[in-house]
């Protein structure tokens, strides 16, 4: 016994908030060996070790290393879930395992795709952008071209406008971190800023929009102010340092960093610079929510400040009382994550999390907050702030400015409405099941 | 560009980019006439971007001549798009194209030309750009002005009789026109 140090007792910690929360920087203070030895959600304590052995894959060689990497076969389970898996003709949803995942990188396999009518297998040799209308000089690029200009990198996070949308259900659906949210992804992207291009073609100022379509069956197509455009808009080649997946828009895409993921146009083929909106179908009918009053919101653009819990969500059973880390991510359109709060009691007591540097803008931001089960009921949210000073609003707060459906939504790959980005609550019971409640 | 090749000093490089970069702010102080940046986009003319160039804008911008009427656009439904948009557009396994619930039934009402949709324009947009689903792009101008015309008057939008083309077109009043409030007034252009 003599060589092992004694361990500081969970019971020392400094506590933040009710039912457990524990300060952000309590394993700073109490030092690294306490968060070495009890992070995880398989804490064991005091079960006394066996002795090691060796394991079989330990005595021989391994498997040869192949030519592009897949996940270990033990993680088989870690994958998108599909909402139309044979390609029947309407929408294809891939959502990302947000439960399964940690830090602030989707993997590339991993991103969430909604498309309208597949991916197009594109040529990359026979791929060109055109940008056009109210230019001076109507230009076209092929890829070749683009990947000589000066490139770009950042992360952001992409985020279709109906993600979450369940929670417009007027009865908690019961599904998954995955189900739920899994429509937001984050990956660094790298490519050429649009500014670059439309300044080489040359802008006519009478050009208030431009309508960028894509080389999809559908050729989607959303009309864009130009004051994004000549922001922080990018003609992206790139994801995560490889070229663009085909769901992402393989071989080039839009990027409106912070805005609705359906204006982000895969496949981009074509930008055309007008006085007006198109009214596209997309803008125009789909992405357009209805209100209460019987009006409708028409261009919401922005993905608004958002949280959610990931650890521990529906889907990862708690393994007995004891020390866990409760994260989730935060991301908003209107620029760095500045704070996140957590509640463990319904929201009667709120502690800050430690946010994960680098706390980049329009991307996301882990949060992390040590937690000492009691093992007894429990609510967990999280609410953020951005540094523009805008707030995740309550559930209730969006609620009584969208409304919500009559009738409880039972499928939640439905979209009642879109835009939402209250909160969302987990509700631990006795035996460690996590379920999704409305508080 | 003999800038890549190895066999070029450096030095030599380095002297043709200062160079070039005197050259390109000297040129950049001319004034907008002159092509800024890498400059590696091909210019090409519209002329050869028209198929390509299918935006219709709601003011009519983009419309091509042509024109049809619902009469007409009756037969192409029912052989090109009922298959999935159900008999004279009551809904099958696509939308219904016909009807709709009024917007204050609740948030989650399906979206309908005849109680959403604020432009004509769009139906022609999309079904030409779009439809049909495993066919896109394969009705005739004159085709998809025949079923503009016939959705809308199937909603009674327009008369049974109306000739839909590029001037009537843009000038067809929705029903749900002024339904709509921008998010984000500030950021409309």
């Amino acid at each position: 016994m003599s060589h092992q140090q004694p361990r500081p007792a969970l019971d020392s910690l400094e506590i933040a908030a009710g039912n457990g929360l524990l300060h952000r920087r309590a394993f700073l203070t109490n030092g690294a060996a306490l968060a070495a030895a009890i992070t995880g959600y398989t804490l064991s304590d005091t079960a006394a070790a066996q002795q090691l052995t060796d394991a079989p894959w330990s005595t021989r060689p391994g498997t040869p290393i192949p030519e592009y990497a897949t996940p270990s076969s033990f993680e088989k389970n870690v994958v998108r879930t599909l909402s139309n898996p044979r390609g029947e003709p309407r929408t294809q949803h891939a959502r990302t395992p947000h439960h399964l995942l940690n830090g602030t990188f989707t993997p590339n396999g991993l991103h969430f795709v909604i498309s309208h009518s597949g991916a197009p297998d594109i040529d990359p040799a026979q791929h060109v952008l055109v940008i056009h209308g109210l230019v001076k000089r109507p230009l076209e690029f092929t890829l070749d071209a683009l990947g000589r200009y000066p490139m770009t990198s950042r992360m952001t996070f992409v985020e279709c406008g109906g993600n979450s949308a369940a929670l417009f259900s007027n009865e908690p659906v019961q599904a998954s971190a995955q189900a739920i949210h899994g429509l937001v992804s984050c990956a660094e992207w790298t490519g050429v800023r649009l500014s670059t291009l439309l300044e080489e073609a040359g802008i006519d100022p009478k050009a208030k929009w431009l309508i960028a379509e894509g080389a999809d069956s559908l050729a989607l197509s959303r009309s864009v102010p130009m004051s994004k455009a000549l922001d922080d808009a990018m003609v992206a080649l790139y994801q995560n340092g490889e070229r663009l997946m085909p769901g992402n828009g393989y071989p080039m895409r839009l990027l409106l960093p912070g805005w609705e993921g359906n204006m982000n146009v895969k496949w981009l083929r074509r930008i055309k610079l007008v006085d007006q909106p198109g009214m596209s179908y997309y803008e125009a009918r789909t992405y357009a929510p209805i209100l209460p009053n019987g009006k409708a919101y028409q261009f919401y653009f922005l993905q608004e400040v958002k949280s959610f819990i990931t650890h521990p969500s529906p889907g990862l059973k708690m393994n007995g009382p004891g020390f866990y880390e409760v994260s989730g991510v935060a991301y908003s359109a209107t620029g760095r994550i500045a704070k996140v709060m957590v509640t463990a009691d319904s929201g009667k007591t709120w502690a800050e999390a430690a946010l994960q540097e680098p706390v980049l803008s329009k991307a996301f931001t882990r949060f992390r907050l040590p937690w000492k089960w009691d093992g007894g009921p429990a609510v967990l949210q999280s609410r953020a702030w951005d540094e523009a000073g805008n707030v995740q609003p309550t559930r209730a707060e969006v609620i009584a400015r969208r409304g919500q459906t009559k009738t409880p939504v039972t499928n939640p790959a439905a979209f009642p409405s879109q835009h939402y980005n209250g909160p969302t609550s987990w509700a631990i019971d006795r035996t460690g099941e996590v379920k999704h409640v409305y508080v | 560009m003999c800038m890549y090749k190895r066999v070029v000093h450096r030095s030599v490089v380095l002297t043709s980019l200062f160079v070039f970069m005197f050259m390109f702010a000297f040129v950049s102080a001319q004034g907008p006439s002159t092509t800024p940046g890498a400059s590696l986009g091909k210019p090409i003319s519209e002329l050869d971007v028209a198929a390509w160039d299918i935006s219709i804008l709601p003011d009519g911008t983009g419309l091509p001549p042509g024109s049809g009427t619902s009469e007409q656009g009756a037969k192409i439904f029912a052989t090109k798009c009922s298959v999935c948009h159900g008999e004279n557009g009551k809904g099958g396994t696509a939308a219904a194209l016909v009807g709709g619930e009024p917007l204050t039934s609740g948030i989650e009402t399906a979206k309908t030309v005849a109680n959403f949709w604020p432009y004509a324009t769009t139906i022609f947009d999309f079904t030409r750009r779009a439809m049909p689903w495993p066919r896109p792009r394969t009705l005739t101008n004159e085709e998809v002005y025949a079923l503009t015309a016939f959705i809308l008057a199937q909603n009674k939008i327009i008369g049974a009789s109306d000739v839909m083309n590029a001037q009537t077109l843009p000038k067809v009043r929705m029903p749900n026109r002024d339904g709509f409030i921008p998010r984000f007034p500030e950021r409309i252009p």
